[in-house]
């Protein structure tokens, strides 16, 4: 069996099941947000009860992150939404925006954008926050209400995007009826070479297979490559999953997994203990392919969609307005540092907004140290607009006035995840993917650009 | 139960995302809210290109559509998991997709709600009907009938059973996974 059968065999009390069974399987976390939590918590509701009590208060991690920091009515009072439920519920892992567990939260447009507005609790973007907080664990069963569920496949685990319906469902029984899907593996060898990132890896891959190429189906990350690739890089690339169509990413888990899940599962007083799925030597595939990462080059998904794939060397035309780093892709620690090394002691020539993932992204930059000064000093003398706030903020558009949104027909160039029309504000904006080297070298010259010539 | 639907028919190209389907700024609106759920309705689809689709999808002023068919190229509902997209096209009152395929969260979220039939079509019939072309779907025999032709569909297969118990809960309970109401 593949990874993926083996995590869901397991997770359904079979020995065995084999692409395209439908199973009933036991979830281990069930994740939601502001913006989908307010509708499964309705349905649970409608469903099973206003009294009804959800099926284990241990097993529910609820991250607000997408509509935060906006002054819209319903979004602030989506989170309060969230509040109450986890109040009544008894909830253990709600991340809430404020410390209060009276009060209400209300964005305050006086004191601006950048500079921190949230309590103590807050994380920002729940992809990314989930491992930092101890809740991401090998050979587990992952739901989450957000198609960006599958990121935490870098972890080894099963883990799959679901809508409200499903995780009202969910609330009340732990149990989903889902089918297995098939499995493509991916066999990494080599090691990136200077200038190239993880996302390089996927936007190639996804270029490749086409961005429905992995429709129903597990994306299987392996080999030397996949093993030299840190955490953060895993999940760059699991993340990117579903913009292939895939139901899921997963990467072996292996001695910097455990690692990295271990400590993070003992500073926060999480469950520690997992059950890892190993690889099997007869794993059926419905796809194999090897990569090469040597031969990788700094490559750009083009407007309007993910798998529309250009090298970056070749699209020097392209005249940008803007660059925006941040998402649960590309808003990680790593992510910034590697837009820093590309900007230091310059000045980007767009205008360029930064939004760290998590509150953990923000106080790590303050401390890693470029040199004399600090990362997070490093983009702001180089003009990076740096917002304290993490969340998602204009990676999906949001609200006229979320931090960075494209409200007029601008061409931007960004480390998120996706640009179908429309996805991060006005409909006749134009998006181009990149990595965080690409994304800050073409900051340099307000035009997309190979970030290799900065890198020297 | 002999069961038919005739409208006209909307038509949209390959890899319509959610985004377009609903855009993000919408999805502040909570689906099970009543009120939210019609102005969920409201909004389908505007987030199409007004140039490649200068036919409205909902008049100016209306809250539903008059098609209750969509019939779409490949990969439908690409894109973020929003269960907003298969409910803010029911909520404007479409009935059936027929796509050439769907991204996965999309056709799976249909089934859950029970919101619309999912049917994928054996054949690119976008570049064979233009919208406002009136079809007539039989559930029963998997057919849809438009400008006199008739085109066979592919069954819906596993998930028949849950669309036709009405979504994913009434399943549970038909088959005892979940205690009766
Ligand atoms: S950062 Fe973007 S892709 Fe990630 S969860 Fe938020 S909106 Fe989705």
């Amino acid at each position: 069996m593949t990874l993926t059968e083996k995590i869901l065999a397991k997770a359904s009390g079979r020995n065995r099941v084999a692409a395209g069974d439908n199973v009933w399987v036991n979830a281990d976390i069930l994740l939601t947000h502001d913006v989908c939590g307010p509708g499964s918590i309705g349905v649970f509701k409608r469903e099973f009860g206003q009294n009804a009590k959800v099926w284990d208060p241990m097993k529910i991690v609820i991250i607000p992150d997408h509509y935060i920091f906006t002054a819209d009515r319903l979004s602030n009072r989506n989170v309060d939404v969230l509040r109450e439920f986890a109040k009544e519920q008894g909830l253990s892992y709600f991340y809430d925006v404020i410390d209060d567990p009276e009060g209400h939260w209300a964005f305050n447009v006086a004191r601006g954008q950048l500079r921190r507005q949230h309590g103590s609790r807050y994380q920002g973007v729940c992809h990314a926050a989930l491992p930092q907080r101890g809740h991401t664990r090998p050979g587990e069963v992952l739901f989450g209400t957000d198609s960006h569920t599958c990121m935490a496949g870098a972890f080894g685990e099963f883990a799959t995007g679901i809508g409200n319906t499903d995780a009202g469902f969910i609330l009340g029984t732990g149990k989903l009826l889902i089918k297995v899907p098939e499995t493509m593996r991916f066999y990494l060898e080599a090691e990136l070479p200077k200038g190239v990132m993880a996302k390089d890896v996927i936007l190639n891959v996804i270029g490749d297979i086409g961005f429905d190429g992995a429709t129903y189906r597990a994306m299987q990350w392996e080999g030397p490559g996949a093993s030299a690739l840190d955490m953060d890089d895993r999940m760059t690339i699991a993340n990117m999953a579903i913009e292939a169509g895939g139901k899921n990413g997963i990467f072996p888990a292996d001695k910097k997994t455990f690692a990295y899940v271990d400590e993070r599962t003992r500073a926060n007083g999480t469950k520690s203990a997992y059950e890892p799925a190993e690889l099997d030597r007869d794993q059926i595939f419905a796809f194999d392919k090897v990569y090469d990462l040597s031969k990788l080059e700094p490559t750009v998904a083009m407007h309007p969609n993910p798998g529309n794939r250009a090298l970056a060397k070749t699209l020097e035309y392209v005249r940008l307005d803007r660059a925006y780093i941040g998402s649960c892709t590309g808003g990680k620690t790593s992510d910034f540092v590697a837009f820093a090394e590309v900007v230091n002691g310059k000045r980007v020539q767009i205008e360029t907004y930064g939004v760290p993932a998590t509150s953990e992204v923000v106080s790590d930059l303050k401390q890693a140290r470029l040199g004399e000064t600090s990362v997070w000093d490093v983009l702001i003398d180089a003009g990076v607009m740096m917002t304290e706030n993490a969340s998602c903020a204009a990676c999906l558009g949001g609200p006229q006035d979320t931090f960075g949104r494209l409200n007029a027909p601008l061409t931007c160039i960004s480390a998120t995840n996706r640009n179908f029309p429309g996805r991060m504000g006005s409909k006749e904006s134009k998006v181009y993917l990149a990595s965080p080297y690409t994304v800050a070298a073409s900051a340099l010259t307000g035009h997309v650009t190979d970030p290799r010539e900065f890198l020297s | 139960m002999a069961k038919k639907l005739t409208s006209p028919v909307y038509v949209v190209e390959d890899n319509i995302d959610t985004d377009q389907i609903i855009p993000a700024q919408y999805l502040t609106l909570v689906p099970t809210i009543p009120e939210e759920y019609e102005k969920l309705g409201s909004y389908a689809m505007v987030g199409l290109p007004d140039d490649l689709y200068p036919i409205e999808f909902i008049k100016k002023g209306a809250t539903k559509t008059g098609y209750k068919i969509i019939i779409a190229g490949k990969n439908f509902g690409c894109g973020s998991s929003r269960e907003h997209a298969p409910i803010s096209l029911g909520a404007a009152g479409v009935e059936a997709i027929v796509a050439e395929s769907y991204a996965r969260i999309f056709f799976r979220n249909s089934v859950a709600t029970g919101e619309l039939y999912p049917y994928e079509a054996r054949e690119r019939l976008i570049e064979r009907v233009k919208t406002g072309d009136i079809a007539i779907i039989d559930f029963d025999n998997d057919t849809i009938e438009i400008n006199g032709q008739v085109h066979q569909l592919k069954p819906m297969g596993d998930v028949r059973p849950v669309i036709e118990a009405g979504g994913l809960f009434n399943y549970a309970r038909q088959s005892g996974m979940i205690p009766g109401p």
